[in-house]
């Protein structure tokens, strides 16, 4: 029988021996480790805050810069998995720990991403004085905080969901906790993982681009990058430089697509238990050649033995210990635990309300309340429209299969696609045609994350069972009556994830698109997302923290008020199964 | 209890000690008002060398909680399991199990999912892997070491299930209901093949404890088979079973068998089960037999046509009805608490209320049905009563929910509740809104 693709877990020796395919892979083994490293020399460079990092227009400088901003991206990948892993494992396993760990992610996914970046930059180069490390570090870690909380959310949630049955047969065969974690609760993770970590650089592109220029102590340090370039060329008003831009990143998004997630993606459907209808069984060139070449076998039997071996180890010590018996509950210590969390939440509060009480008047808070209605009504208004834009293309597309095949791609690259790189278009058109900045800002907020309505949409049309399509033709089912009782019940639930995904980015957004620059002209538009973006340029730590609190309350009231009803009556009532 | 084939309660007073023993076994569950709920009632049990033991019993008997305290996946409250004289308080060396929902790991191949017990154990890499080869030979898999779980059907899943089982060697087998999931056919090749494995010594298992659904299937594989009864679970008979294998489904011994283990099953201890006699009245937290009105009108329907004439034989009416224990016993159950059948001696007959619910009409059931409902079953004629003491006839399902929780866990309320809902809607006495989870008259 042949090998079913799948990275295959016993490795023969014989297959180490090199093969053809190591042709094409080893090359791009090498290249990666040569890349790493000289990106990581370039990060450890030099350098004093004042210095100029100049940013040359020069496009043959392009393919440079955009590999420094994917070494950025990668590195906050890195770091979100781990913290995944870490953060999530913890969650699950304590009970006292999931208490407090669950709630601070709820918070820490609403907080405003770039709002992070203004706070951490002046601790991160303290970190590394007279290093670009801080700075760098900074910028990984603004793009960590876009793509780190979901992932940590899919994969808590996979953790707690993995079949009792499972669960019982790895302790019956007597599975080291170790053994459990790697492979039974990560491997049963693993599909919801990929497919939010792809979610994720989708998102963090558009913040990569907006975190490179950071704001020190009223000093704009320029990162080596395409976000950099991009900031360089408004400044100069050069239009040439943007459309070169937004080519480079067409590229690398399209390279991060066909060597990561395709590979990724198809690998990740045999961790699921029963073949589902949506299985692609196209394999990607790229998962060919990474299966094929003895290389991967290579780095995955080391990896697979490094993992043996930390498993002995942790065996070896956990010998030493008597067994634990059964967990008895100790209610007073939950008692206590929830006592010491309640203290400390009133003393945060305490401190914060201080805090901004004492540089700002009530008057100012109530004002960026206000702020923050205004972008409210934005946010909503905006998601209206696009919905009402993409639920009947969206559905069009859907219901006829070989256009959705072909347009399903298209649409999700175009919301990785870090919009962004648009806004300087938009500030053309503003001024040449004297348009209302209030009213012609606001499509930029959802200039990005409108695809995700699209793509969820189109999503849900196709998995509308062909027998209901049929049965609605049978019974005669036509026109508005269609579309009330069948279509768009249908597609509800994949319509408010597809939502509640393009509200959370449009809040985000609202930070760089309330106000936009072309060279010396900055367009504004009121909204929370200008007063932040106005206090984070001058460094007004106390306004910053004002501004990014009031905007994650909205988030969150907005989270709790309307998209989690919504979603939890999607998740009663229609489902399809 | 007056049948004669039962022998008494097992005293388990052997030269050699048994293989594994359960002394006391007792499980309460936790409820929420901290009360505590019996699921298990003072079980001893001992496997000697060499015995296959089944465990039938009605769901909700526990049998499944009792295997999986054998095997040391959930502790026993009180009373203690030892295998080989070794207390078992976690997984132990020496017993596997097999799931009935098969349990493989979907991202591992057959090869990897035998291979992992052994692996646990640090089993070098070339002896783990002769010995998975091995299994897998045994077992019927060769030639699909390299396949995934999700590319074999039910039956090849299983299979691979018993590798995983028999690849560590195992002193004792534990089987929880491996052979459900599966459809006859297979389940009989898969079935026959095991016991061919155990009667030729093949393997090295030593003894097995199988907890089964299936009459028949427990009458043919076990040397002993014992009855568990519900509320709370414990050993309600031990029958033993000393036919010749292989056994043939169609021997008169055989079939006796069989008839005297469905009597037992629907023998409730302490209740008059003597024909004509009236169902005892129930209160208000009883545990309603999972059964839903149409498959019990159904029932009842066939059971006035021929050859029934209003009476039947449990085995047979299971056999030519195509139902297995686990959907058979909840019906008759229902059918008895409801007056429309009574039950003794394996067999099963109509009274006359269900006599005048097979003779009316579609619409005219209702009526019958109604009456059957309100008459016998408290909490349904209780919602009723607080529907119509109520001024806009109407009650949250909440309300119902706290009082049946005075009696039953969670998960059971619900349950139970939601077959009362079923019983009510089918005879029309109260409607219920899901959405608002609320109950309400309406007018019909």
């Amino acid at each position: 029988m042949e090998q079913r693709w799948g990275l295959p877990l016993v490795a023969w020796p014989s297959r180490l021996r090199p093969n053809y395919w190591d042709l094409v892979a080893l090359p791009l083994v090498f290249g990666v480790i040569a890349l790493v490293a000289w990106g990581g020399l370039a990060m450890t460079a030099r350098y004093h805050i004042g210095d100029a990092l100049p940013i040359s227009l020069d496009p043959w400088r392009l393919p440079e810069y955009a590999l420094r901003t994917v070494l950025r991206m990668a590195a906050a990948l890195v770091a979100s998995l781990v913290f995944s892993l870490v953060y999530a494992a913890i969650a699950a396993k304590n009970r006292q720990a999931e208490k407090i760990l669950i709630p601070v992610l709820d918070i820490l996914q609403s907080v405003p991403i770039l709002g992070f970046l203004s706070i951490t930059v002046t601790g991160f180069i303290a970190l590394f004085p007279g290093r670009l490390l801080g700075v760098e570090c900074a910028a990984i870690f603004a793009i960590f905080t876009s793509q780190a909380w979901n992932m940590t959310f899919s994969l808590y949630q996979s953790l707690r969901t993995v079949p009792g049955d499972l669960i019982e047969a790895a302790r019956m065969y007597h599975l080291s906790p170790w053994q459990r974690f790697w492979r039974l609760e990560v491997p049963h993770g693993i599909p919801t993982l990929i497919w939010n970590m792809m979610m994720s650089v989708s998102g963090g592109w558009f913040f990569v681009v907006a975190s490179e220029a950071i704001t020190v102590s009223g000093q704009t340090i320029m990162l080596p990058g395409i976000g950099s370039y991009i900031a360089t060329a408004i400044a100069a008003r050069d239009l040439a430089a943007i459309l070169y831009a937004v080519g480079v990143m067409l590229v690398v998004i399209l390279l991060y697509d066909q060597l990561l997630f395709r590979p990724l993606l198809a690998w990740s459907q045999k961790f699921k238990g029963d073949p589902g209808a949506d299985e692609d069984n196209v394999r990607p060139w790229f998962l060919i050649v990474m299966q094929r070449a003895r290389v991967f076998d290579l780095v995955q039997s080391g990896g697979l033995a490094l993992n043996r071996g930390i498993d002995g180890m942790l065996n070896t010590v956990g010998r030493r210990r008597p067994p634990r018996g059964e967990a008895r509950p100790m209610p007073w210590l939950d008692r206590v635990f929830d006592l010491v969390l309640l203290v400390a939440a009133a003393g945060a509060m305490v401190w914060l309300g201080r805090f901004i009480s004492t540089a700002l008047s009530f008057a100012e808070i109530g004002w960026v309340f206000v702020l923050g209605a205004i972008t409210a009504v934005r946010v909503l208004v905006l998601i209206a429209v696009a919905s009402l834009i993409w639920v009947p293309i969206g559905v069009w597309i859907g219901l006829r299969p070989r256009i959705a095949d072909k347009a399903q791609p298209i649409v999700q690259f175009l919301a990785a696609f870090p919009a962004n790189l648009f806004f300087p278009l938009a500030v053309v058109l503003i001024l040449n045609f004297h348009l209302n900045t209030e009213i012609w800002l606001s499509p930029l907020m959802i200039l990005g994350t409108q695809w995700y309505i699209a793509f969820n949409v189109i999503g849900g049309a196709i998995s509308l069972p062909a027998e209901l399509k049929l049965a609605a033709t049978n019974l005669g089912v036509r026109r508005w009556l269609w579309w009330r009782r069948i279509m768009l019940p249908a597609i509800f639930p994949a319509y408010v994830t597809g939502a509640v995904t393009a509200a959370g980015g449009s809040w985000n957004a609202s930070i760089v698109s309330e106000v936009v620059q072309w060279g010396d002209t900055t367009l504004r538009a009121t909204g929370i997302g200008a007063y932040i973006a106005q206090y984070t340029a001058e460094g007004d730590a106390a306004r910053i923290a004002l501004g990014i609190a009031v905007l994650c309350l909205y988030v969150l009231a907005f989270n709790r008020l309307l998209w989690r009803r919504l979603y939890n009556l999607a998740a009663e009532r229609l489902r399809l199964d | 209890m007056a049948d004669t084939l039962v022998s008494e309660r097992p005293a388990i007073v052997e030269p050699v000690a048994p293989l594994l023993r359960a002394a006391g076994v007792c499980k309460t569950y936790r409820t929420p008002d901290h009360t505590g709920r019996l699921v298990l009632d003072r079980l001893d049990f001992g496997l000697k060398d060499g015995e296959i033991v089944a465990i039938l019993g009605k769901s909700g008997s526990g049998k499944s909680t009792f295997l999986r305290i054998l095997a040391g996946l959930i502790p026993a409250s009180e009373g203690h399991v030892a295998y080989r004289g070794e207390p078992v308080t976690s997984p132990v060396r020496g017993l596997s199990m097999v799931f009935q929902s098969f349990a493989l790991f979907p991202w591992l191949t057959v090869l990897g999912n035998v291979e992992l017990g052994l692996e646990a154990q640090g089993v070098a890499a070339a002896e783990r892997r002769k010995r998975a080869v091995d299994a897998i030979d045994i077992i019927g898999l060769d030639g699909f070491e390299s396949a995934y779980p999700k590319e074999l059907s039910g039956g090849m899943r299983q299979r691979v299930g018993f590798a995983r089982a028999l690849v560590v060697n195992p002193d004792i087998l534990l089987l929880d209901e491996p052979f459900s999931a599966l459809d006859v056919l297979t389940a009989e090749t898969l079935r026959n093949d095991l016991l061919d494995l155990w009667t030729e010594h093949r393997i090295p298992t030593k003894g097995i404890v199988i907890v089964s659904h299936n009459i028949e299937e427990a009458v043919e594989m076990a040397d002993r088979i014992l009855i568990f009864g519900s509320d709370p679970g414990r050993i309600n008979a031990e029958i033993p079973v000393t036919l010749p294998r292989p056994r043939d489904w169609d021997s008169p011994a055989f079939r006796q068998i069989v008839d005297t283990v469905y009597t037992i099953l629907t023998t409730v201890p302490g209740r008059d089960n003597r024909r004509g006699a009236k169902p005892e009245p129930i209160g208000l937290g009883y545990r309603l037999p999972d059964a839903a009105a149409q498959p019990m009108s159904t029932v009842i329907e066939r059971l006035t046509e021929a050859p029934y004439n209003g009476r039947a034989d449990l085995p047979h009416l299971a056999d030519e009805e195509n139902l297995d224990v686990d959907d058979l016993f909840p019906l008759i159950d229902a059918l008895h608490l409801l007056g429309f059948a009574n039950v003794s001696g394996g067999d099963i007959e109509l009274t006359p209320a269900g006599r005048q619910f097979a003779d009316a009409e579609m619409l005219d059931r209702k009526p019958v049905f109604a009456d059957a409902v309100l008459k016998h079953i408290p909490l349904a004629a209780h919602i009723c009563r607080v529907l119509d003491e109520r001024p806009g006839h109407r009650a949250p399902a909440a309300r119902f929910l706290r009082e049946l929780e005075d009696h039953l866990s969670e998960e059971e309320a619900q349950r139970v509740l939601e077959t009362v809902i079923g019983w009510g809607r089918y005879a029309e006495i109260f409607a219920y809104d899901d959405d608002d989870e609320a109950f309400s008259l309406e007018n019909f």
